[in-house]
C-alpha cells in the first residue's frame, strides 16, 4: 500500500475507425507524459506540480483537444478551458474562455494561488493573465488544420442530426463522409474529438490532484462551457482521491461525476476500484464519458462506458499500461 | 404530504443591529415572493416554473443581491449569474458574465431548453439572449446607490488588505469595511416541490462585492451553489469559493442517499462542515419536508407548506 501513482488521459470515446498510425501517435504522447510525471515523481514534486506539469505537456502537443488542438467554436475560433485542484484543502482554480494563453492549467492554477476567487473567465480571465505575465500567443496558434476541417465536418453532420438528445447508438442520416454510426453529444464519433486531457496523480506523501484541460465541444457556441473548468464535475480532488473527467460534457456534469467517485467512497466506504466501475455503471444515465483516479493508498484506475478512451497509468512498484481500448 | 417551498435572500455577516429601514423592505421583498410561489404551486404549476418565476421577482427586488441591486466588480460593472435545475429530468441550465438581461434566470433556463448545452456565458451568453429575444437593458438598470457604497467601502478596505499579485489565505479577511454592517455575501435562490414529489431549484446572483472581472462563484456550478435530483432540491449562498470546494449542493443529496439520514441532518451535516461564517442553503425534499440551516450570523429566508405553516426570517435557529 502507498506510494506514488499516476494516471493520464486524451479523451473517452474513440473513433473505432480511427486510423493506426493516429494510435500509435496517441499512445507515444501519453507516454511520454506518463514518464514526465513518473519523473516528477521520483524528484519529489508534489502531486499539484506533477499534475501541472503533465497537462501543460498535453496542452502544449495539438494532438489531443486542448491547448494547441482544441475543438474549434462554431465561429472557428478556439476558447479554452481548465481547472485543477490540490486534495489536501481542497483548494481549487478553473478558468474558461481562454483565446491567447498557451498553458490554460496553469493559469488555473494561479487563479488558485494568486487570487481570493476560484474562478475566471473570458476577458477576465485574460486580462488577469496578462498581469500575471504568463506566455500569450495569437488564437491562431491553437488553430490545427485538423480541426478546421472537423469543424466543417461537424457543420454539415449538424444540418442533418435534427437535435442534440442525448444519442442512442443508431446509424445517422446521409452523410456519406461519416462512416460510424457512433454519435456522442449528437455528432458522430468521427467528428466528435472528445479528447479533453487530464491528469490525477497521488504523490508519496498520499497527497492527491487532479488537472483536466480542454477546447471543448466541436462546433460548440460561444460562451458555452463545459465540465471540464467546473469543480465537482470534471476534476476532483480530496483526502482520499484525484479525479479527471472526460465525455459528453453535459452528462458529466448532471451526474457530478468527479465527486460521485470521492463521495461513495466516503460515504458508501466502496475502495477505488469499486467506486469507480458503480460511478461508470450506474451514475451516467444515458450520457457517455470515462474518468480516471488516484486514491491515497497509491492506487490508480479508469473507468469508461465508451468506446475507448485514451490512457496510461503508472505505479510506484513499476506497473505501467498505456491504452485505447 | 403536499407541496412546500422556501427561498432566500442571501446568507452573510447581518447584523442584529440591522436597521428597520434596511431590513424591512427585505422582509417584505420575501413575503411577497414566498406568496407569488405559493400562489403559482396552489395553481399547479410545476416547481420549475415555480422556482424561476419567484428567482425572477427577487432579481426585480433591488434590495437582495441579484438582477437589480446585484453588487459590484471591482470594476463598478455587474456580471451576473444564476443556474437552474429540474430534479426529475436532472436537466439544468446556468449563465455567468450577464450584463443586460433582465432576468438571468429565465436566460439560464433557455439555454437548458434551448440549446444542446448546460452553460452559456459572457458575450456567448448574452449574444443568444438577444437571439431569444429576451428583456434587455442598460448595465445602470442594475446598479443601486447601496452597492456603489458597498464597493467604495470594500475599495477602501483592500487598500489596507495584501494586494492580489502576493499569495493571499483562501479565507479572505472580515470585511469589516461596511459601515453600516449590512450582508456584503447575498445570492437569492429558490427551491420548490410539488404534490407529486417533482423538485426544482433556482439561483441567482451577482456575486461578491469588489470581485475581479470575470470571476465566477458557486451560483453557477452546478453541484456548488445548485443542484436537484430525485431527493431533494438545494440552493446554496454564501462565499463562492467554499461552497465550490464543499460541492454544497450536491452534498446534501448525496449523503441523503449514501449515509441514508434525513433531510434535516444531511443539510446540517454539509452546513457544518463548510468554514463558519461561509455559508447557507435551502432544501426540501420530495416528501415535502424543508430544512434552511446556515453557518453565518444570518441568513434572508422564508417557506411555506401546504398543511398551512409558513415562516420568514432573518436571524434565529441555525438549524431549521
Amino acid at each position: 500500500m502507498g506510494g506514488w501513482a499516476i494516471a493520464v488521459h486524451g479523451g473517452a470515446g474513440v473513433d473505432p475507425n480511427l486510423p493506426k498510425e493516429r494510435q500509435e501517435e496517441a499512445k507515444r504522447l501519453l507516454t511520454r507524459c506518463l514518464d514526465i510525471g513518473i519523473s516528477a515523481l521520483r524528484s519529489n514534486l508534489p502531486a499539484i506540480d506533477v499534475v501541472e506539469l503533465v497537462v501543460r505537456e498535453l496542452e502544449t502537443d495539438p494532438l489531443f483537444n486542448s491547448g494547441r488542438g482544441s475543438a474549434l467554436t462554431e465561429k472557428g475560433t478556439v476558447e479554452m478551458e481548465a481547472s485543477i485542484m490540490d486534495g489536501p484543502k481542497r483548494r481549487c482554480g478553473a478558468v474558461s474562455g481562454l483565446t491567447t494563453v498557451k498553458n490554460p492549467v496553469s493559469l488555473a492554477r494561479l487563479v488558485m494561488d494568486k487570487t481570493p476567487h476560484s474562478y475566471l473567465a473570458f476577458a477576465g480571465a485574460e486580462e488577469f493573465a496578462r498581469k500575471q505575465g504568463v506566455e500569450l500567443v495569437d488564437n491562431q496558434y491553437f488553430i490545427t488544420e485538423d480541426n478546421v476541417g472537423m469543424l466543417k465536418l461537424a457543420k454539415e453532420a449538424n444540418s442533418i442530426l435534427f437535435d442534440y438528445r442525448i444519442p442512442t447508438l443508431s446509424t445517422c442520416g446521409g452523410g456519406a463522409a461519416l462512416e460510424s454510426p457512433i454519435q456522442m453529444n449528437g455528432l458522430p464519433i468521427s467528428v466528435y474529438a472528445p479528447e479533453t486531457v487530464g491528469c490525477v496523480v497521488v504523490d508519496k506523501e498520499g497527497r492527491c490532484a487532479a488537472a483536466t484541460s480542454t477546447g471543448g465541444l466541436m462546433n460548440k457556441m460561444t460562451g458555452r462551457i463545459g465540465d471540464s473548468p467546473l469543480i465537482g464535475s470534471g476534476t476532483y480532488a480530496c483526502e482520499l482521491v484525484g479525479v479527471s473527467c472526460t465525455g459528453e460534457g453535459e452528462a458529466i456534469i448532471r451526474s457530478t461525476l468527479a465527486r460521485e467517485v470521492a463521495a461513495v467512497m466516503e460515504y458508501k466506504g466502496l475502495n477505488l476500484h469499486e467506486a469507480v466501475d458503480y460511478v461508470i455503471k450506474y451514475r451516467l444515465d444515458e450520457g457517455k464519458a470515462g474518468l480516471i483516479a488516484v486514491s491515497k493508498n497509491g492506487e490508480v484506475a479508469c473507468g469508461f462506458n465508451t468506446t475507448g478512451m485514451f490512457r496510461g497509468c503508472a505505479t510506484e512498484d513499476g506497473f505501467m499500461e498505456v491504452g485505447v481500448w | 404530504m403536499g407541496w412546500a417551498i422556501a427561498i432566500h435572500g442571501g446568507a452573510g455577516d447581518i447584523p442584529l443591529s440591522l436597521p428597520p429601514e434596511k431590513r424591512l423592505p427585505r422582509e417584505a421583498g420575501l413575503r411577497r415572493c414566498l406568496e407569488v410561489g405559493i400562489a403559482a404551486l396552489k395553481a399547479r404549476n410545476h416547481p420549475l416554473d415555480v422556482v424561476e418565476l419567484v428567482v425572477r421577482e427577487l432579481e426585480n427586488h433591488p434590495n437582495f443581491n441579484a438582477g437589480k441591486g446585484s453588487v459590484l466588480t471591482t470594476s463598478g460593472t455587474v456580471e451576473m449569474e444564476a443556474s437552474i435545475m429540474d430534479g426529475k429530468t436532472m436537466k439544468c441550465g446556468a449563465v455567468s458574465g450577464v450584463s443586460t438581461v433582465v432576468n438571468a434566470i429565465s436566460l439560464a433556463r433557455l439555454v437548458m431548453e434551448k440549446t444542446p448545452h448546460i452553460y452559456l456565458a459572457f458575450d456567448g451568453a448574452e449574444a443568444f439572449a438577444r437571439e431569444q429575444g429576451l428583456e434587455t437593458v442598460e448595465m445602470s438598470h442594475f446598479i443601486t446607490p447601496e452597492n456603489i457604497e458597498r464597493l467604495k467601502q470594500a475599495q477602501e478596505a483592500d487598500r489596507v488588505q495584501i494586494d492580489y499579485t502576493q499569495p493571499i489565505q483562501k479565507e479572505t479577511p472580515k470585511d469589516a469595511a461596511v459601515a453600516d454592517g449590512d450582508s456584503q455575501i447575498g445570492t437569492v435562490g429558490c427551491v420548490a416541490v410539488d404534490n407529486e414529489g417533482n423538485l426544482a431549484t433556482a439561483t441567482s446572483t451577482g456575486g461578491l462585492v469588489n470581485k475581479m472581472v470575470g470571476r465566477i462563484g458557486d451560483t453557477p456550478v452546478i453541484g456548488a451553489g445548485t443542484y436537484a435530483n430525485h431527493l431533494c432540491a438545494v440552493s446554496a449562498t454564501g462565499r463562492g469559493e467554499a461552497i465550490i470546494r464543499g460541492t454544497v449542493a450536491r452534498d446534501v443529496a448525496a449523503v441523503m442517499e449514501f449515509k441514508g439520514i434525513s433531510l434535516k441532518e444531511a443539510a446540517a451535516y454539509v452546513i457544518d462542515r463548510v468554514p463558519p461564517g461561509t455559508a447557507g442553503l435551502i432544501t426540501v425534499s420530495s416528501t415535502g419536508e424543508i430544512t434552511m440551516p446556515f453557518n453565518t450570523t444570518g441568513m434572508f429566508r422564508a417557506c411555506a407548506t401546504e398543511d398551512g405553516y409558513s415562516e420568514i426570517a432573518i436571524w434565529d435557529s441555525p438549524s431549521k
